[in-house]
């Protein structure tokens, strides 16, 4: 830094080096590569318009010849087309990057949704307690009995079933969204529980009640913000299992359509080339997907055994 | 006797499961779609006929070489200039016992006239069946029709009594989604007897050991096993690891390496089947399109710049994995009014089609959804999703829509698809066969709205004249007719490839429909 700092002012970096968080990253050499990581693949896949060579959404750009073309490297791959092309001709690398960008969009909604609607549930089940508490813990009990990805497809095929068959390709984002987000609200739910009955105890809080504050406003200013720890955790981890929720989806043929295809779609559109040996159309979207939530989730390992040792 | 095999099955069950696997041969398949219902008079579609033709039978049917051989009429000829005479083929009994009559053949014939019919065209020109005695019929015609044996070799008998007793006296109304007795259940007198018939999951065909022609039977087969992969992946899979005795539809990219491997081989053909894309032209507005208060497809230049703009060698090379002939009109070589001449297409040339959509007054193109199948032709959606690409380059903005061919064919039957695929296959091996119900303006599967009173006179025309220089140049002339209209634009012909078992030796036909009473497994 060329400008020296305000001597009282301790600087930015000096701050935030003394952070336990912080201190923590820095010195964590796998949590700063997959942060990395991950900020490179969230850039690159909003910014896939700005980023990528082609726009495989436009079929003016595609052109049949060029399908089925091999990685650049291969006998037979075009420069132009790095990661090759699939059957259609469309460049491999542009249609991971921009469909990176439908499966990061599902899961940050997804996880967004079910932290949303666990948090709110479970703050309140663990403040209120009584009859709604039985009723929700329950419930989340019966769901968590279910494997998540089983509730998601029940969820999907209900929803599907409901829509005029005319919306259903372009509603199906919004369909896999929901139910991935209400697959996963009852682990939010019964962590914000668990620290609201924490919090709720506390002295600061009884004070809150003796003063006369209402419960709602009790709830929002003072639980949430600090059952916010816990929860911020799961959800990094939520949002590695929610982009391969998707992929599953969309493997089984049951997510986002083959025009706007995700990482999981391009899986499986590419699976049936893999007997013909085309094996680039299914490998890299795998390698992209693998590579992405292997990122989120070291990150958010590091952020649980940093935020909270309790829970290691 | 049979007594005795049930009780040297119940035994060889008890004991070894080896046992078993020798006895018995079963025939495992599969294919990307199941047939859409057993009733054999409701939908008129391939898979459909092909599995109810192992189960029913025609009074006329075609051999190897395609060439009309005797089911259960044994004999027929033409009586006078207005009428076909059969003989009936005697001792046949259907799968519940009941003889195979004159009166079950007249109900027949009434059953594929009804309305809920899929196969009205057929049955069309046949006025009144005389039964003359319990083994002779007289279908009386509207006129001559010297190719009616042709017409009925997909018409497939029911019993009379069964259809009473099941209250199936009229086809299942497919597109209203009705469902029937006969949608599950199946009485014919084929070779194979429906043992369990799960839609779109299993369907188990056992040997009936009464079938007429057993005693000269080709097939060793006790029983067939059909289950439905739709996933052409997970289809190749299962022949690989010997799951399946047999895939009807491996991805052509997959022939190499099913053949690569030990204890497979495959079998390539030249298919009768044509795969071409309809426009809705009859309606005032479409449906689905940007275009308010007229109807794009109504202009024959826009069609025509369509049709310019589909580059059919990419298709060919890239999609099809040059298993394929571009064609130019709905027929394939070998049926009777193909030509060369004919099949030619209009040259590849997208900056003609944008001077042609300019002059339609359409400069800037528009949009319009095109519906696709996604379980029927070789690379169905693919193909679909390639034309997308090429339109795009003319500024047509096509909305694909790929479905399922059971959720499809109904949008076509039902007048509600702008722009559609299809393929035609043509088991009469006769053009009037497309004319009838692709051309004419009451065609069954005429999606197009398409009506010209020329086209109409000369299909009724050449459906009854029996002068064959004249029949000829007459189909030559309505043949030209839809070409210079460019009323559908035919794509290519399908080339058909077959995966099996080395042990299995079932010979591959033109139509696309395995004869599984051909079948023998070693």
């Amino acid at each position: 830094m060329a400008v020296p700092q305000d001597d009282k002012k301790p600087s930015l970096w000096a701050r935030l080096n003394d952070n336990d968080v912080v201190y923590s990253f820095f010195h964590s050499p796998l949590a700063m590569a997959a942060a990395f990581v991950t900020a490179l693949m969230v850039l690159s896949s909003f910014g896939a318009p700005l980023v990528a060579p082609f726009d495989p959404f436009d079929p003016a750009q595609i052109s049949l010849w060029d399908g089925k073309k091999p990685p650049a490297w291969e006998a037979g791959g075009d420069p132009a087309y790095l990661l090759g092309t699939d059957n259609q001709g469309r460049d491999m690398l542009s249609t991971i990057l921009y469909g990176g960008r439908i499966s990061l969009l599902v899961g940050f909604a997804s996880v967004f949704l079910g932290m949303f609607l666990g948090v709110m549930l479970g703050v309140i089940s663990g403040y209120v307690g009584g009859w709604f508490e039985t009723i929700i813990m329950r419930l989340a009990d019966v769901q968590l009995t279910i494997p998540g990805i089983l509730t998601a497809i029940l969820i999907n095929g209900i929803l599907r079933s409901v829509l005029p068959p005319e919306l259903r390709d372009e509603m199906a984002i919004y369909v896999v969204i929901l139910a991935i987000g209400l697959s996963d609200w009852p682990q939010f739910a019964r962590v914000a529980r668990g620290a609201t009955l924490v919090e709720a105890k506390k002295e600061y809080i009884q004070a809150a009640r003796v003063i006369g504050l209402r419960p709602f406003l009790i709830m929002a200013r003072h639980i949430v913000p600090n059952v916010m720890r816990p929860v911020l955790v799961l959800a990094t981890i939520g949002l590695a299992l929610a982009i391969i929720a998707e992929a599953t989806l969309s493997f089984l043929g049951q997510g986002v359509p083959p025009t706007t295809p995700s990482l999981g779609t391009l899986i499986r559109v590419g699976n049936e080339y893999l007997f013909s040996g085309l094996w680039w159309i299914t490998f890299f979207p795998a390698v992209a997907l693998v590579v992405l939530v292997l990122a989120v989730n070291l990150l958010g390992d590091w952020l649980r055994d940093t935020l909270n040792p309790k829970l290691r | 006797m049979k007594i005795r095999a049930i009780a040297l099955a119940a035994i060889m069950s008890t004991t070894s499961f080896v046992g078993i696997a020798q006895a018995e041969n079963v025939l495992r398949w599969t294919s990307q779609g199941d047939a859409l219902t057993l009733d054999p008079m409701s939908q008129n579609e391939g898979p459909t006929n092909s599995m109810n033709g192992q189960i029913y039978e025609p009074l006329v049917t075609r051999d190897r070489e395609m060439v009309l051989e005797a089911a259960l009429a044994e004999s027929w000829a033409p009586v006078g200039a207005t009428g076909w005479e059969f003989k009936l083929r005697k001792g046949v009994k259907f799968h519940d016992g009941a003889d195979f009559t004159a009166e079950d053949v007249a109900f027949s014939i009434t059953r594929a006239q009804s309305k809920s019919s899929d196969f009205k065209e057929q049955v069309k020109s046949i006025k009144e069946v005389k039964i003359i005695d319990d083994h002779t019929v007289q279908f009386v015609t509207d006129g001559p029709n010297p190719i009616l044996p042709n017409e009925i070799t997909n018409l497939y008998m029911m019993d009379k009594g069964w259809a009473e007793k099941n209250k199936v006296l009229t086809p299942q109304d497919y597109a209203a989604g009705e469902e029937t007795f006969a949608v599950r259940n199946a009485n014919g007198t084929g070779p194979f007897i429906v043992e369990q018939r799960l839609p779109d999951e299993l369907t188990v065909l056992v040997k009936n050991p009464n079938w007429w022609g057993a005693a000269s039977a080709e097939h060793n087969l006790d029983k067939v096993e059909y289950r439905p992969i739709k996933n052409a992946a997970t289809r190749v899979a299962a022949l690989l690891s010997g799951e399946v005795d047999f895939v009807l539809d491996p991805p052509l990219q997959d022939l190499q390496r099913i053949a690569a491997q030990d204890g497979l081989k495959t079998q390539t053909i030249n298919q009768i089947r044509t795969i071409f894309f309809g426009m809705d032209q009859g309606v005032d507005e479409l449906r689905s399109s940007d275009v308010k208060g007229k109807n794009p497809f109504k202009d024959v230049r826009v069609r025509q710049a369509l049709y310019q703009a589909i580059d059919i060698e990419a298709i060919k090379r890239v999609v099809m994995e040059g298993l394929s002939f571009p064609a130019g009109m709905i027929t394939s070589p070998g049926v009777h009014g193909f030509t060369k001449e004919l099949d030619a297409r209009p040259p590849f040339d997208p900056e003609a089609s944008k001077k042609l959509l300019a002059e339609a007054g359409y400069p800037d193109g528009f949009s319009v959804q095109l519906d696709c199948p996604n379980d029927r032709y070789n690379n169905d959606e693919k193909i679909c999703q390639a034309t997308v690409a090429m339109l795009a380059k003319i500024g047509v903005k096509v909305k694909l829509d790929a479905i399922p061919k059971s959720q499809h064919f109904p949008k076509i039957k039902n007048r509600v698809s702008d722009f559609y695929m299809l393929g035609w296959g043509v088991p009469t091996l006769d053009s009037h066969y497309v004319f009838a119900y692709l051309l004419h303006s009451k065609g069954g599967w005429n999606g197009t709205g398409y009506a010209n009173a020329k086209v109409d006179e000369l299909t009724d025309a050449f459906a009854v004249e029996t002068d064959l220089a004249k029949r000829d140049q007459m189909i030559a002339e309505a043949w030209k007719i839809v070409k210079d209209d460019v009323v559908y634009l035919p794509l290519h012909h399908q080339v058909i490839g077959w995966g099996m078992s080395t042990k299995l030796d079932l010979p591959i036909l033109p139509n696309d429909s395995p004869q599984f009473r051909w079948a023998k497994m070693q």
